[in-house]
C-alpha cells in the first residue's frame, strides 16, 4: 500500500548557539541585546524535524497524491530570509512565512494562533494526511508548549513529544519512539495521520548543501516572504526580571601536576559524601 | 482574588507518587488558597491515602486501566475533566514526560496559559523559569487563568507522604477516551547497557575528544569505552555526552558504542540535576554550559588550560590527559573498594 503524507514543519529561528546572549528591556518588554544584529539559525530541534520530514517524504513519495513538505516559520521577514539562504540548500520544502517576532519572550499561545492560522491557509493541504512536525522545544522559549497548542487548534488529538524515531508500517500506521524518563523510549503505534510529532534529535545528520535543491526552493521562497502576513504576538505575561545567571566560578586550574596526584584528588572528591 | 490551586499528578507503576510529584505538592501548598488534589492512574487510592493530610479540600481523580499508560488523547481528556471539576485557577503539576506531552494542549482547550520548566514559585504568585536553554532566568506573573505550571525537581522539599496517612474519599470523574494510539511499552535505547541514572550523585560527561585522534595519531575508541564504563561501574555515575550522536555521525566520527540520544546534555540535550559533575575531553563552547546549569560541584579534565568552557564554569580544571588520569582513577577506585 502506498502511503504519502503532507508534512508541515513548524520551525522558528534562534540566535546562533555560539553567540553570547544578554537580555535587554525595551518598550515592549524583554528582548535580546542587539537581537536583530545577531546571526540566526533555524532552531536546532526544528531543523531535526525538517530533515526527518524530508527523509519521510522522500521515502514515501507516493504516486499521486504525492508527499510534500512545508516549513511554516514565524520570524522577522528580513532575518528569516537570511536564514533561509542556508536552510533552503538542505532539503526540498515550500516556505510559509509569517512576519513577527521570533524571540523567546513571546507567549506560546499567541505563536500557536499565528502558526495554526498560517497552516489553515496553506493551499492544497490535505488535513487527512497531515503530519505536523516541529521541535519538542525551542532553543529560545524552550517551553515545549507550542506544538501541542497548534495541534489542538487544528483538531489533532494524536500527539507525541520528544520523538526520536518514526516508522511507517505497510498499513500506514505510525510506530513512534518518544523520550521518557530513565533514559528510555515509549513505543506507541498510531493508526495514521493526522498526528503531531515534536521531534528531539531524531536519527538524521544535517544534510549536505545542495545548490540544486537551493535553486528549486528559492523559486517560491521570495514570493512566500513577500506574502508573509504580520502576526500579533505578545508576551502574555508581566516580566518582573530577566537576568543572566550570577554564577561565575573561581576556577582552580591544576596545571603541571602528575597523573597520580590528580587521580587521587578526583577519587577523594568523588567518594566524599 | 482567592486562588483555587489544583495539584495535578499521575501515579507511578506501583501506584505511588514520585518524589517530583511530592515536591510539586509542597509547592502547591506554599501558595495558600484552596487546595484541590487531582490524580490520574490505573488505581489512585493508595496515592491519595498517602497524602491524606495535605490539607486539600477535595480529592478528584480520573482512574482506570485506560489511564495506566501515558498517551496524549486520554491524558488530555483526564486533565481537562479534572481542571473543569475543580474550577482551578492555578494548576501545578510535575514536569514529567506525561504532563509535558499533554498539559499545554489542555491549556489551549480551556483558554488558559502555561509555563513549563518552572524553577521557583514565590508569592504573587511569581514564577521563575529559564529562557534560551538555561542561559537567562526570568521571573514572571500572569493575570490569565487558568494558569498551568509544570515544575522542575528541586522546587521544594517533597511533601512527607507515608502509607496510609489517612483514608480519603476520592471523587471519581469520567473522561472520554478516544484514541487511535496504542502504547506498546517502554524500551531502552540500542546501547550495550543503561548508563543514564537520574538519581546518581555524579554526572560524568564524555566529550567528543574521547573519540578523536590522540598524541600517537590514532583514535583509541576501545580504550575510551573501557575507561568510561569502568568509571561508571565503580562509581554508579550517570553518563552524559557533550554532542549529539547525529552530529557526531554526521561528521564521520566514531561513536562510543554505549552512547544513545538520551545521554546528550546541553543545547539539544538535557540539563540533568546531580550534586557533582566531572567532564572530560569537552570543548570550550559556551552552549555546553547549559547542560551543567543544575550541577552543583563541577570539575573538568582538559588538555587546554584556557578552555573557555571550564574557566569560570568549573570549580577545578585539571590540565591533563584524560586517558591517563581516568586509567589511574579507575585503578584507585578498585583499590579503595
Amino acid at each position: 500500500m502506498s502511503n504519502s503524507f503532507h508534512i508541515v514543519v513548524c520551525g522558528g529561528i534562534v540566535p546562533d548557539p555560539l553567540q553570547t546572549l544578554e537580555p535587554a528591556i525595551g518598550p515592549n518588554g524583554p528582548a535580546l541585546k542587539n537581537e536583530l544584529l545577531l546571526p540566526h539559525v533555524l532552531d536546532p530541534w526544528a531543523a531535526h524535524a525538517l530533515y526527518e520530514a524530508a527523509h519521510l517524504a522522500k521515502a514515501h513519495a507516493g504516486s499521486p497524491p504525492v508527499s510534500k513538505v512545508w516549513l511554516v516559520s514565524l520570524a522577522p521577514k528580513a532575518k528569516l530570509q537570511q536564514v533561509m539562504m542556508t536552510v533552503a540548500q538542505r532539503v526540498p520544502f515550500e516556505l510559509v512565512a509569517v512576519d513577527g517576532p521570533s524571540g523567546g519572550f513571546t507567549d506560546s499561545f499567541d505563536v500557536a494562533e499565528a502558526l495554526a492560522g498560517a497552516i489553515e491557509g496553506v493551499p492544497g493541504l490535505d488535513r487527512a494526511r497531515l503530519l505536523l512536525f516541529g521541535g519538542w522545544e525551542s532553543a529560545s522559549r524552550a517551553a515545549g508548549a507550542t506544538m501541542q497548542m497548534v495541534g489542538e487548534r487544528l483538531g489533532i488529538t494524536e500527539q507525541f513529544q520528544g520523538v526520536d524515531e518514526l516508522t511507517v508500517g505497510e498499513d500506514g500506521s505510525l510506530r513512534i519512539l518518544e523520550r521518557v524518563e530513565g533514559g528510555q523510549h515509549q513505543v506507541s503505534v498510531c493508526s495514521g495521520p493526522p498526528a503531531v510529532l515534536g521531534w528531539a534529535t531524531g536519527n538524521l545528520p544535517e544534510p549536505a548543501n545542495s545548490p540544486q535543491i537551493g535553486m528549486q526552493n528559492m523559486r517560491l521562497m521570495m514570493s512566500a516572504l513577500q506574502k508573509a502576513k504580520p502576526a500579533r504576538v505578545g508576551a502574555g505575561c508581566t516580566f518582573a526580571s530577566v537576568a543572566l545567571p550570577k554564577q561565575q566560578r573561581e576556577t582552580r586550574v591544576v596545571k603541571g601536576a602528575g597523573v597520580e596526584e590528580i587521580a587521587r584528588e578526583i577519587v577523594e572528591w568523588v567518594t566524599a559524601e | 482574588m482567592s486562588e483555587t490551586i489544583l495539584f495535578l499528578a499521575h501515579t507511578e507503576a506501583d501506584s505511588s507518587l514520585s518524589r517530583l510529584a511530592l515536591e510539586a505538592l509542597a509547592a502547591a501548598k506554599s501558595l495558600g488558597g484552596t487546595l484541590v488534589v487531582a490524580l490520574i492512574g490505573s488505581d489512585v487510592q493508595t496515592a491519595a491515602d498517602s497524602i491524606a493530610g495535605c490539607g486539600a479540600s477535595r480529592f478528584l481523580s480520573v482512574a482506570g486501566e485506560a489511564f495506566s499508560e501515558s498517551r496524549y488523547a486520554s491524558d488530555a481528556a483526564a486533565v481537562e475533566a479534572l481542571v473543569k471539576a475543580a474550577r482551578a485557577t492555578i494548576v501545578i503539576a510535575p514536569q514529567t514526560s506525561q504532563f509535558a506531552r499533554c498539559v499545554a494542549g489542555v491549556a489551549q482547550r480551556l483558554g488558559g496559559r502555561i509555563d513549563t520548566h518552572v524553577a521557583a514559585i514565590a508569592e504573587g504568585p511569581q514564577v521563575t523559569r529559564w529562557y534560551y536553554r538555561q542561559r537567562m532566568e526570568a521571573a514572571i506573573e500572569r493575570a490569565q487563568r487558568p494558569w498551568f505550571l509544570l515544575v522542575e525537581s528541586g522546587i521544594a522539599e517533597p511533601y512527607p507522604s507515608r502509607d496510609q496517612q489517612g483514608a480519603v474519599a476520592v471523587e471519581m470523574l469520567p473522561a472520554e477516551v478516544s484514541s487511535r494510539t496504542r502504547v506498546l511499552g517502554r524500551q531502552a535505547p540500542k546501547a550495550e547497557r543503561q548508563t543514564i541514572r537520574a538519581d546518581a550523585k555524579l554526572l560524568f560527561v564524555a566529550g567528543a575528544g574521547w573519540t578523536k585522534k590522540q598524541a600517537d595519531g590514532a583514535a583509541h575508541i576501545d580504550d575510551a569505552a573501557r575507561l568510561i564504563l569502568g568509571f561508571l561501574t565503580a562509581t554508579g555515575a550517570s553518563l552524559g555526552s557533550s554532542k549529539s550522536l547525529v552530529d557526531l555521525s554526521g561528521e564521520g566520527q566514531a561513536v562510543l558504542p554505549f552512547l544513545s540520544h538520551m545521554n546528550q546534555v546541553g543545547q539539544t540535550g538535557s540539563t540533568p540535576r546531580h550534586p557533582k559533575g566531572l567532564s572530560t575531553c569537552c570543548h570550550g563552547e559556551e552552549p555546553h554550559v547549559v547542560g551543567w546549569r543544575f550541577i552543583r560541584e563541577r570539575r573538568a579534565i582538559n588538555l587546554d588550560a584556557n578552555c573557555g568552557w571550564a574557566r569560570g564554569k568549573a570549580d577545578v580544571l585539571y590540565v591533563a590527559d584524560a586517558f591517563a588520569v581516568m586509567e589511574r582513577v579507575n585503578a584507585l577506585l578498585v583499590e579503595t573498594a
